[in-house]
């Protein structure tokens, strides 16, 4: 009696060989260490050291933006990024594109047996260092663990808050017969980029991805043009899915002229051969900006001066069409639809 | 692009349309059907049509491997992948066509069936290898152009003895199909196709060659360019197909010359004589039982035919009610002629197999030519 109790011996997590086994999400020490030396570790700041199972944070003024996007990425390490920098920018970018200030994550895990500590790691760390590049701290998060088989070693699902500025009025109803639509660069990387990893698709390419977080961007081009009606970024269905949702919504029409969308050489030749469109290829850090004619000059200089920007293009206008239509002057002199994708895009057969 | 964008020239498209439509006669209608899915895909894709002048009319063919495919067909394999616990194989385009009962390859697919797309038919062998324990099916279907791979396959797999691989072969030839069109009495009497000439398939040609377009041009008096796939390419051709109905000529000609030959790919054809024999008869969707028109696996190579293996017998199945398609693809009707099209039968939802591939005549309008009927008021 009386005697000292000794703390119990802990042994590190083996990031070398250890694998992630199903102890991991049962709530017991190995998850509390799990989350101790994997996650805290690596987000750190003050409201997860806490250690509460929720974030307590003080009440931003104005209108609150959230958003939510769960990353199932194949394979999980890509050119230019992986699961984890992707699962950062993706919801960031959902915030921004409604024009406002994103100020906190929340991460969640679902993590399969037996997936390589050192993976988890890497992906760990590269959420840490995109969130601290964007200045939004990662307060809060969840773990859990399936049987092997039972998932693909790890899905992220991030959400995120942020505020919209008092003048800020941005959504995808408020396109306008006559508005301009600018492209913040070329369009395809990220899909490119993936697709050149999968499967039996073996071809070797030098594009990278081109995951990134747009809300620097964002914040340049609203800094002068406050007045910008639709902002979204391109992701899954590409641009022309992303301008069909946008005219459905709005109630109109757009004229795209294709000779004016930037489109790096190398990605239209790897969609030549596999039968794609770039138009329908996935992007993760680019954005549609749908503005007042009078506006898109000095967007498009703000876009060009942004680091993000560089490539940035006015690619068409909102015409009046009853029938949302998407249509394009081809490079050919021709005119032709973009429609909405249907199912994925598969390579033709012959 | 190198070698791509010089095909793409819109200063040059629009030389060519201006010389199209100096040269058309303004008394006269010029009707062309393109054969080729690629083409109808091009012409689509570049906005041609509306290059062209009003008198001027495209037919698109039957020439979209999976729009001529019967339903009977993709029964069978749905019900190998469904109920014959087969790993089955095939081309992605293949995985939506429309089958009975609402069924598709990629509805079988989950449901439990083990279907895979496979960007060559080596993938399926490789599946075959890698899977010793599994039935591993090629559903192998297309033209001319897929059938040498194919030949590979089967030859690969009989040299290395795999026992678990076999196809379920649906190869089509493209001059039956023609000779079909021509023969048909919409064309041949009633006159309600008047086709004054074709645009020849460009990577079909590259296999079989010129010669055997030269019956057409002969027999039917009908001229023939065979065009790439490029955009330029098809203005071309047309101007050609326009010079030849002027001048009162029937030839066959060859715009392709950069890839296609008299003769064709000698090598490619022998294969496939070594593999493949021709059918009495095969069902086309849109065309009903074409004579000599399709391929099977030779006696010798019998031990790698699915229709043997698994028993696999054919049943004709009717297309869905008020369904175009056979129109369609006889160059009767025209996609927005059709009731069905963009109402309930739109590329999320195809109801008939020219609403599925890029190459398809509907998916084609669909996707790319909706927002102007002009096309359907020149026809009329």
């Amino acid at each position: 009696m009386g005697g000292t109790v000794k703390p119990g011996y802990v042994r590190g997590l083996d990031l070398k060989r250890g694998h992630i086994d199903l102890s991991h999400g049962s709530g017991g020490r190995a998850m509390a260490q799990l989350i101790e030396q994997m996650f805290v570790r690596a987000f750190d700041n003050e409201w997860l050291r806490q250690g509460n199972d929720s974030a307590c944070l003080p009440a931003p003024t104005g209108r609150i933006v959230m958003a939510t996007d769960s990353h199932v990425v194949s394979p999980l390490f890509f050119p230019g990024g992986d699961i984890g920098c992707l699962s950062v920018h993706g919801t960031i970018n959902d915030v921004a594109m409604s024009g406002a200030r994103p100020l906190y994550l929340c991460a969640s895990f679902i993590l399969e047996e037996g997936f390589p500590l050192g993976d988890l790691q890497r992906i760990v760390d590269s959420m840490a260092h995109a969130a601290r590049e964007a200045g939004v701290p990662i307060v809060t998060g969840d773990t859990k663990v399936v049987e092997q088989g039972k998932g693909d070693g790890v899905f992220i699902t991030t959400t995120g808050l942020g505020v919209v500025p008092e003048d800020v009025r941005v959504a995808g109803d408020r396109a306008r017969p006559g508005d301009a639509i600018v492209l913040s660069g070329p369009i395809g990387d990220h899909g490119v980029a993936i697709m050149s990893l999968r499967e039996n698709l073996s071809f070797t390419t030098s594009i990278s991805s081109d995951t990134a977080a747009l809300h620097g961007l964002v914040a340049a081009i609203l800094q002068v043009a406050p007045g910008i009606h639709c902002l979204r970024d391109p992701t899954r269905g590409g641009v022309a899915t992303t301008l069909n949702e946008i005219a459905t919504q709005s109630g109109v029409g757009m004229v795209l002229r294709e000779s004016a969308i930037p489109v790096r050489s190398e990605v239209a030749a790897a969609c030549e051969l596999l039968g794609l469109d770039p138009l329908y290829v996935a992007n993760e850090g680019k954005l549609v900006c749908i503005c007042p004619a009078e506006d898109a000059v000095a967007v498009l200089s703000a876009m060009h001066a942004h680091p993000l920007g560089q490539g940035a293009a006015i690619i068409g206008e909102v015409v009046e069409d009853a029938r949302c239509f998407v249509q394009m002057e081809t490079g050919f002199g021709g005119r032709r639809m973009v429609d909405w994708l249907s199912g994925e895009q598969l390579p033709r057969i012959c | 692009m190198k070698y791509i964008d010089e095909f793409r020239d819109g200063k040059l498209a629009r030389g060519l349309a201006q010389a199209i439509r100096a040269e058309a006669k303004p008394e006269r209608r010029y009707n062309f059907m393109e054969f080729c899915g690629g083409h109808t895909h091009a012409i689509s894709r570049y906005g041609i049509e509306g290059l062209l002048p009003p008198n001027l009319l495209m037919i698109h063919g039957p020439g979209c491997p999976v729009c001529v495919l019967p339903i009977g067909r993709v029964d069978s394999a749905i019900d190998l992948a469904l109920h014959r616990d087969v790993t089955l194989c095939t081309y992605g385009d293949v995985m939506r066509v429309p089958a009975s009962g609402q069924m598709s390859l990629m509805k079988a697919k989950a449901r439990g069936a083990d279907v895979r797309m496979v960007y060559s038919t080596l993938d399926a062998l490789r599946i075959a290898r890698d899977e010793p324990g599994r039935e591993v099916v090629f559903f192998a279907i297309g033209f001319e152009t897929t059938t040498p791979p194919t030949a590979v396959a089967i030859k690969q797999a009989h040299a290395q003895g795999l026992a678990n691989f076999s196809v379920f072969c649906n190869h089509v030839l493209t001059p039956a199909a023609i000779a079909n069109i021509l023969e048909s009495p919409e064309v041949r009497k009633l006159g309600t196709v008047p086709l004054d000439g074709f645009v020849g398939p460009a990577h079909v040609s590259t296999v079989i060659g010129s010669q055997p377009y030269e019956f057409f041009a002969e027999e039917y008096q009908k001229p023939v360019v065979i065009a790439g796939f490029e955009p330029l390419d098809v203005m071309q051709a047309i101007l050609m197909l326009v010079r030849q109905v002027n001048e009162g000529r029937a030839e066959v000609e060859n715009e392709f010359s950069r890839a296609v030959t008299p003769e064709g790919n000698e090598k490619a054809k022998a294969l496939v004589a070594e593999v493949f024999e021709l059918r009495r008869s095969f069902e086309w969707r849109g065309l009903g039982e074409v004579p000599y028109s399709a391929l099977r696996i030779k006696e010798a190579y019998r031990a790698f035919d699915a229709e043997i293996r698994f028993d696999l017998g054919y049943h004709a199945v009717a297309d869905a009610k008020g369904c175009e398609c056979g129109a369609i693809l006889r160059g009767v009707k025209r996609p927005e002629d059709c009731k069905l099209f963009g109402t309930v039968c739109t590329p999320e939802n195809p109801i008939g197999s020219c609403m599925v591939s890029s190459e398809g005549a509907c998916a084609a309008h669909y996707t790319y030519g909706r927002f102007d009927d002009r096309a359907a008021r020149k026809a009329g």
